[in-house]
């Protein structure tokens, strides 16, 4: 009797021992995943600190030859080895500004055909085309751009601008020159489809949280569907559109190889939108892996540095504004 | 008042008609895209693109070093880059739900998700191929892991967050510790999802060129030395599209063809799979 029970005591404290290691072995594990997923998390800010002190690291020498000059003067002279990023910033704003001209009023014109006059079961797949467009890599938009595109664009649509708004006293600078087909407008143009999908993915996803009820009630009142998205849809999703627009900004302006097969190169501030021109993601692409000596290279990354200062703060206001509306709708 | 009604009416046809022809006209792109690379991509396509070298100038040959290169690179940034988005989304969905610390590492995830790709290759290019004083494909991988993760970082808190809590409280309630929750009870019921994101991940990077410009760089023949310059299709896309000489650029059409397909067919299977779960 008394044998068992010594055993049995001896057991239930050698359970109790194994129990309390495995629990001990848990918690570690427990402390050490929770560890490593912090970290991980903390990792993707240490990434965004990192590109900015990289950048600004490679880029010292060039700020420090050229300092603010740097920012708004065109030369760019590989040979003297005098750079000035007035150029490739003026390409890359002015073709953003041109696609996104075009890519809101036909995103959110097709948002709008989506949300309120598509059938049902049209919708997914018209939906999933149009963002198919954003899945297509920018490589593809740049070969097609250059080999079916530009020829297109030289043969048509130049030469009649040339010819009908060349004419036109006040805007006639914007379309002096020969038709090259490679050109500001051209990337333009590319950038707009490629935008295109951003605008309207966003703005269907806010028009669609939209409450039923508030739109109900406007057609109940005899509201035609044009009068219920001009004075329903989009004053209640103005927030989420602007971000979406925005979000769709921050791709134009940092959007490099569709660009590139297309603009031309062409350092240059020109007035005339069918004219070669460059961008600043186009600039670094074509000229970084053959630019020789500290000063050219570390200019290139300056240019890099602007780009990621522009594009953050773009991104920084359509995250915001899409933090919103996404607050309002909950 | 009839007058009245009948402009309202006219204006709304107007209306309604650009929006049906805006439709249209996004429609159009994408089939004249995927018109012309079929068109001129199609007649080069051939066993022989799969299984010979890049050529020299004004001779046959085929894609299978940056076709390999490829692959390389991408399965080494879905490696590098998918573990450590998957542990940060972890953190923001289940540790860290309510932390000051989640919401500014998701804006700062998202500002990421749509960073410049080429402002990622000049990083990486002074943190890794200055230093080491050669291009590699090392230095490409991680470029291309450096996009992958924001990706997977934000399915994964997304699907995380999906997962009903009573889940984890029962799984809590038996005396699961919080790393066996999340490994067994939480992943598995999100598995969907983060395979999508992982799919949608490397979509993303199989078309992209621009990070791997000045890291990775390219490489004429046959090598599968990472910690050298190696081929990939997109750069090897790059520089023949913009040669002078017409066989170079009817590989350069043949090899978007192989990459356009490659990506649609990834974001339509994930598309897909995360459609079953919804449903």
């Amino acid at each position: 009797m008394v044998d068992v029970a010594l055993q049995s005591e001896a057991a239930v404290t050698s359970a109790e021992a194994s129990r309390a290691k495995a629990l001990d072995r848990l918690r570690l594990g427990d402390r050490i995943f929770r560890i490593l997923t912090r970290a991980s998390a903390l990792g993707v800010l240490a990434i965004l600190g990192g590109v900015m002190v990289s950048l600004l690291i490679g880029s010292l020498p060039a700020l420090r030859e050229f300092g603010f000059s740097f920012l708004i003067e065109q030369r760019w002279n590989p040979v003297t080895e005098k750079f000035g990023a007035l150029a490739p910033i003026y390409g890359t704003v002015v073709t953003s500004f041109i696609a996104m001209l075009i890519a809101v009023p036909v995103g959110l014109l097709i948002a709008v055909f989506l949300t309120e006059l598509c059938p049902m079961w049209l919708r997914r797949p018209i939906g999933i085309a149009i963002e198919l467009l954003a899945g297509i890599p920018s490589i593809i938009y740049g070969i097609w751009g250059l080999f079916v595109f530009a020829p297109f664009l030289q043969d048509t649509l130049q030469p009649f601008l040339i010819s009908t708004l060349g004419n036109v006293p006040i805007v006639a600078p914007l379309f002096e020159g020969p038709p090259y087909g490679i050109g500001v407008l051209t990337a333009s143009l590319i950038l707009a489809i490629m935008v295109l999908p951003f605008v309207t993915s966003i703005s269907r996803d806010v028009f669609d949280a939209v409450p039923p009820v508030l739109k109900e009630a406007a057609y109940g009142v005899g509201c035609t569907t044009w009068e219920v998205v001009r004075y329903v849809v989009l004053p209640y999703t103005r927030v989420g559109v602007i971000g979406g627009v925005m979000l769709g900004l921050g791709r134009a302006l940092g959007e490099t190889m569709a660009v590139t097969f297309v603009i031309g190169n062409a350092h240059k501030v020109s007035a005339s939108i069918i004219a070669p021109g460059t961008t600043i993601s186009a600039t670094i692409a074509n000229e970084f892996t053959e630019a020789v000596g500290e000063l050219y290279t570390s200019s290139l990354i300056a240019l890099g540095l602007i780009l990621f200062f522009i594009t953050f703060i773009v991104l920084a206001i359509a995250r915001y504004m899409l933090l919103r509306i996404e607050r309002r709708i909950g | 008042m009839a007058t009245l009604y009948a402009a309202r009416r006219r204006r709304n046809i107007v209306a309604m008609s650009l929006s049906l022809a805006a439709t249209a006209f996004g429609l159009g792109w994408l089939v004249l895209i995927l018109g012309a690379l079929l068109w001129e991509g199609f007649s080069g396509l051939s066993l022989e693109v799969f299984t010979e070298m890049t050529p020299p100038p004004g001779s046959a040959g085929g894609l299978l070093n940056p076709l390999m290169g490829s692959l390389m690179l991408t399965a080494l940034a879905v490696f590098i880059g998918t573990p450590i988005g998957i542990l940060a989304g972890t953190y923001m969905a289940e540790y860290g739900r309510y932390d000051r610390l989640t919401s500014v590492v998701r804006f700062i995830n998202d500002i990421l998700l749509s960073a410049p790709s080429i402002v990622v290759g000049l990083f990486i290019y002074e943190v890794m191929v200055r230093p080491m004083g050669h291009f590699s494909g090392y230095a490409g991988a991680v470029a291309l892991a450096v996009i992958v993760m924001p990706v997977v970082v934000r399915t994964t808190e997304d699907m995380l967050i999906l997962v009903p809590n009573q889940l984890r409280e029962a799984a809590a309630a038996i005396g699961l510790p919080r790393a066996f929750i999340i490994a067994r009870v939480c992943y598995r019921a999100a598995k969907a999802g983060m395979i999508t994101g992982v799919l949608l991940a490397v979509a993303r990077i199989s078309g992209e060129t621009a990070p791997l410009l000045f890291t990775a760089l390219n490489h004429q023949f046959w090598s599968t030395d990472l910690n050298g310059p190696i081929a990939s299709l997109p750069v090897v896309i790059f520089q023949f599209a913009l040669s002078p000489y017409k066989d170079w650029q009817k590989l350069a059409w043949t090899g978007a063809l192989i990459i356009t397909f490659t990506v649609l067919a990834l974001s339509i299977i994930a598309r897909a799979l995360s459609a079953r779960k919804q449903s």
